[in-house]
C-alpha cells in the first residue's frame, strides 16, 4: 500500500509526520520510508540507519560527435527547449535546458548525437530495524526534480516488487510537477498543513490538486492551536476527513530543531499517529471488500 | 570591427538594454562600412528557456567582434559567445547607443 | 534599480512573513515580485486588487485529431514521457505527462498531431495596501514548472520599477533549489537568507547558498525564531561567519506572527514592540548593504 505525504504549502510538517509515522509503524512491521524531495531531502536528519545501497542517478543527454555530422542543423530544429544550437562549425548543447526526450538524437540523419548518461542526483537506501529508509538527492545545479523522482520510485518498485509492504512517500512541498510525480501511484495521500491562513490558502491547492488525480486524501492538521478555525471549518464544509491532530507544543519545536523523532517523547503525538494508524487500516480493510 | 549592442530602440540616442537574453533589439554596427543592421529579438523573449543562448547564437551568427551590454550574459550564452572570439563589455546600462559606444571607444567600459 | 531576493530554502521559515513585512516599510520605494507562484501566499497580508490580470503560456501541449489517426502506435513509441496511452482503443495525449518536447508529431504519417500552447497560470499587476505595486501569479494545479513564470514576474515588476523610477524591487522567491529558485535569483543585486535554528533549517540553508554563491551574489541572514535552540543558532552563526554572510538580525519566536496573518496583516502592523522594531532595523540594514555594493 503506497501512502504519500504531500502539503501546499512547505514547513507544515510534512517530513516531521512521514519520519515520525515511518518509524512508529516499523515497531510492529516492515515500512518503507521514501524520502523524494529530491531538492531538500531532509528525512535523512532524522532516521539514522545503516547505509546498504548507494548509487548515482543520471540523466540522458546528447552529446555531439564530429566524425560524420553533416552541420545540417536538424537537431535545433527539432529541440524544442533550445537545448541544442548549431553554433558556425559546432553543435552545442545545454543540458539543464534539455528534457531528454530523445529526438535530436534519434532524427540525426548520420548519429551525430548519441545519448549519453549525466550524472544528476545520488540514491541512498538506509535501514534502521524493520525500516527501509530511501532518500534521493538532486546535485546542485541540477534543476529537474522529475526524472529523479521518477528513478527512485522505479528503485523501490524493483527491490519491493510486493505491495504488501506499507511505502511512505515524503513529497515535495508546492502544486506542481514534482508533487504530481510523487503522488500520482499513491493509494492514499495525506495533506498536511497548519490552522493559518497561508495553510489554508495552500491546503486549498493541494486539495484541488488531489482531486485532480483522483486521490483518496484525508488532513492531518500541525501545530494545531495556533491561528485560527478557518481549516476545521473548511475541512468539514467539504467533507474532508480530519485524520489528526498535532498540537503546538514548544516541546515539540524544541525537538525538531534537535533532529529528534517526537512520539517516544510526547504521548501526545503518539496518539496522534495511531489514529493515522488506525485510518490506514481502516482504509485497507475497505479496500479489500 | 563589427560592434554588437543590446538595444531598447533603433536608433543611436536609444537606450541600451541592460539585460542580455531578453534584449528588445539587437543594434549591429559595422565600423569599416559605416552600416547599421537591427535584429528585432522578439521571438526569443518570447521563449520558455534558453533565451541567452538564443539571443547570443544570433550574434554569433552575425559575426560580431565586440558585445557591449548592460549586466552581461548568464552561463550558457556566454559559452556561445566565447566560441565564437568576441569580446563582451559592460556597465553601459544607463547609457544611450551612442553614449556606451563613445565609453568603450575611450576605454571607459569594463571587459567582462 | 537594485533587486532584493528573499530566499530560504526550506519552506516555513517565514520568509514570505518577513517580506511582506520589508514590502510594507518600503512602501513607494518598492516595487514588490511574488516569485512563490507555486504556493504564492503573499497576497494575504498585501491585500492586492489582482488588477490587469494575463493569461500566461509556457509549454506545449500535444493533441492527436482522433479523425486523423490511423493507430499506427508510432507516436506512442517514441513517446518517453509515457504521454500516450492507450485508453478504449485510442491513442489520446495524457496531459499531465507531456512534455511538449515535440517528438510525436514528427513521426505521425498522418500529420495528426498538434502541439498547442498551455495556458498555465495568469500574471497580475496589482495595487497594493501600500501606496504601490505588487507583480504576482498564480499556476494552475500540475502545471509544468515555474522558471518561466517566475522570471516574467520578476520582468514585469523590474519594467514597472524602471518606468516609475523606484529604488527596491523585493522579490518573494520560491523554496527549494531548482528551477525556480535559479530564475527567482537571476540578476539579483542582494540576496537575503531567512532561516530557522533547527537541523532541516540549517541543512536546507547551506545547500540553498551554494547555489547563491554558484552567482556570485552577496547575502545576508535573518534568523527567525533563534531562541528556539540557541545552539543551532550559535551553529548558523559560525557558518554565516564562514562564509562571509552578513549577519542581519535574529528574531525571537512570536505567535505574534501567525496572529497578524490571520487578521491579514503584516507583522509590522500588527506588533508594537520588539520585533517591528528589529525589522524595521533590518529594512535599513538591507538596504545600506543593497545600495552599497
Amino acid at each position: 500500500m503506497k501512502i504519500a505525504i504531500a502539503s501546499g504549502k512547505g514547513g507544515t510538517g510534512k517530513t516531521t509526520l512521514s519520519t515520525n509515522l515511518s518509524s512508529f509503524l516499523s515497531e510492529t512491521e516492515s515500512i518503507i520510508l521514501v524520502d523524494l524531495d529530491v531538492e531538500e531531502p531532509n528525512s535523512g536528519l532524522f532516521i539514522n540507519g545503516n547505509l546498504v545501497y548507494q548509487e548515482d542517478k543520471f540523466k540522458m543527454i546528447p552529446e555531439w560527435i564530429n566524425n560524420q555530422c553533416q552541420l545540417c542543423g536538424n537537431c535545433q530544429k527539432v529541440c524544442n527547449f533550445n537545448a541544442v544550437m548549431k553554433l558556425g562549425k559546432r553543435i552545442m548543447v545545454f543540458p539543464e535546458l534539455c528534457h531528454g526526450c530523445y529526438a535530436c538524437s534519434e532524427l540525426c540523419p548520420t548519429n551525430s548525437l548519441p545519448m549519453k548518461p549525466k550524472r544528476m542526483g545520488e540514491l541512498k537506501h538506509f535501514k534502521l530495524g524493520n525500516l527501509d529508509f530511501i532518500e534521493s538527492k538532486l546535485i546542485i545545479g541540477e534543476e529537474q526534480a522529475v526524472p529523479l523522482i521518477k528513478q527512485t520510485l522505479e528503485y523501490v518498485d524493483k527491490q519491493f516488487p510486493k505491495d504488501n509492504i506499507i511505502r511512505i512517500y515524503d513529497s515535495p512541498p508546492g502544486t506542481s510537477c514534482p508533487v504530481i510525480e510523487a503522488t500520482k501511484d499513491a493509494d492514499l495521500v495525506l495533506l498536511i498543513t497548519e490552522p493559518t491562513p497561508f495553510g489554508l490558502h495552500d491546503l486549498k491547492l493541494a486539495v484541488d490538486t488531489m482531486k485532480k488525480l483522483n486521490k483518496n486524501f484525508g488532513i492531518v492538521i500541525n501545530r494545531y492551536g495556533i491561528g485560527d478555525d478557518k481549516v476545521l471549518s473548511y475541512c468539514k464544509d467539504n467533507n474532508i476527513p480530519i485524520i489528526a491532530k498535532i498540537l503546538n507544543d514548544r516541546k515539540i519545536a524544541d525537538l525538531y530543531s534537535n533532529g529528534k523523532l517526537l512520539y517516544k517523547e510526547i504521548p501526545e503525538v503518539k496518539k496522534q499517529l495511531e489514529k493515522v494508524r488506525d485510518y490506514i487500516l481502516k482504509y485497507q480493510t475497505e479496500k479489500m471488500k | 570591427m563589427k560592434i554588437v549592442l543590446t538595444a531598447k530602440g533603433k536608433e543611436w540616442d536609444s537606450k541600451i538594454d541592460p539585460r542580455f537574453g531578453r534584449t528588445e533589439y539587437i543594434f549591429i554596427y559595422d565600423e569599416d562600412n559605416d552600416k547599421i543592421e537591427i535584429l528585432d529579438n522578439i521571438s526569443v523573449t518570447s521563449e520558455a528557456h534558453g533565451v541567452g543562448p538564443k539571443t547570443a547564437q544570433k550574434i554569433f551568427d552575425a559575426n560580431a567582434d565586440i558585445l557591449i551590454t548592460g549586466n552581461g550574459p548568464g552561463g550558457n550564452a556566454r559559452t556561445v559567445l566565447e566560441s565564437g572570439n568576441l569580446d563582451i563589455y559592460v556597465g553601459a546600462s544607463d547609457m544611450t547607443l551612442k553614449e556606451a559606444y563613445d565609453a568603450y571607444k575611450n576605454d571607459e567600459l569594463k571587459k567582462f | 534599480m537594485k533587486e532584493i531576493v528573499i530566499v530560504s530554502g526550506k519552506g516555513g521559515t517565514g520568509k514570505t512573513s518577513i517580506t511582506a513585512s520589508f514590502a510594507y516599510l518600503g512602501n513607494k520605494d518598492v516595487i514588490v515580485a511574488d516569485c512563490d507562484v507555486d504556493a504564492a501566499d503573499m497576497h494575504l497580508l498585501l491585500k492586492p486588487d489582482f488588477g490587469n490580470p494575463k493569461d500566461f503560456y509556457s509549454g506545449l501541449l500535444a493533441k492527436i485529431d482522433q479523425e486523423k489517426c490511423i493507430k499506427c502506435g508510432k507516436c506512442a513509441a517514441v513517446c518517453r514521457f509515457d504521454a500516450i496511452p492507450i485508453i478504449n482503443g485510442k491513442f489520446i495525449v495524457e496531459p499531465l505527462n507531456c512534455e511538449g518536447c515535440g517528438y510525436c508529431p514528427l513521426v505521425c504519417p498522418t500529420d495528426a498531431i498538434e502541439m498547442n500552447e498551455q495556458n498555465v497560470g495568469r500574471l497580475f499587476v496589482s495595487n497594493i495596501k501600500t501606496e504601490s505595486k505588487m507583480v504576482h501569479a498564480s499556476l494552475k494545479i500540475g502545471a509544468d514548472n515555474s522558471g518561466k513564470l517566475v522570471a516574467e514576474v520578476k520582468n514585469k515588476a523590474k519594467e514597472i520599477a524602471e518606468n516609475e523610477e523606484k529604488k527596491f524591487i523585493l522579490v518573494d522567491g520560491s523554496p527549494g533549489i531548482g528551477c525556480p529558485v535559479v530564475s527567482s535569483l537571476s540578476g539579483a543585486s542582494f540576496v537575503v537568507l531567512v532561516t530557522e535554528p533547527s537541523v532541516s533549517g540549517i541543512h536546507d540553508l547551506r545547500r540553498v547558498y551554494q547555489v547563491i554563491k554558484k552567482f556570485g551574489i552577496k547575502a545576508g541572514c535573518i534568523i527567525n525564531k533563534a531562541d528556539v535552540n540557541k545552539n543551532k543558532s550559535k551553529e548558523i552563526h559560525n557558518f554565516l561567519e564562514e562564509e562571509k554572510i552578513e549577519f542581519i538580525a535574529e528574531i525571537h519566536y512570536d505567535e505574534n506572527f501567525t496572529k497578524a496573518m490571520t487578521y491579514g496583516k503584516t507583522i509590522v502592523e500588527y506588533d508594537n514592540g520588539e520585533i517591528k522594531k528589529i525589522l524595521e532595523d533590518s529594512w535599513e540594514k538591507i538596504k545600506e548593504l543593497t545600495t552599497n555594493l
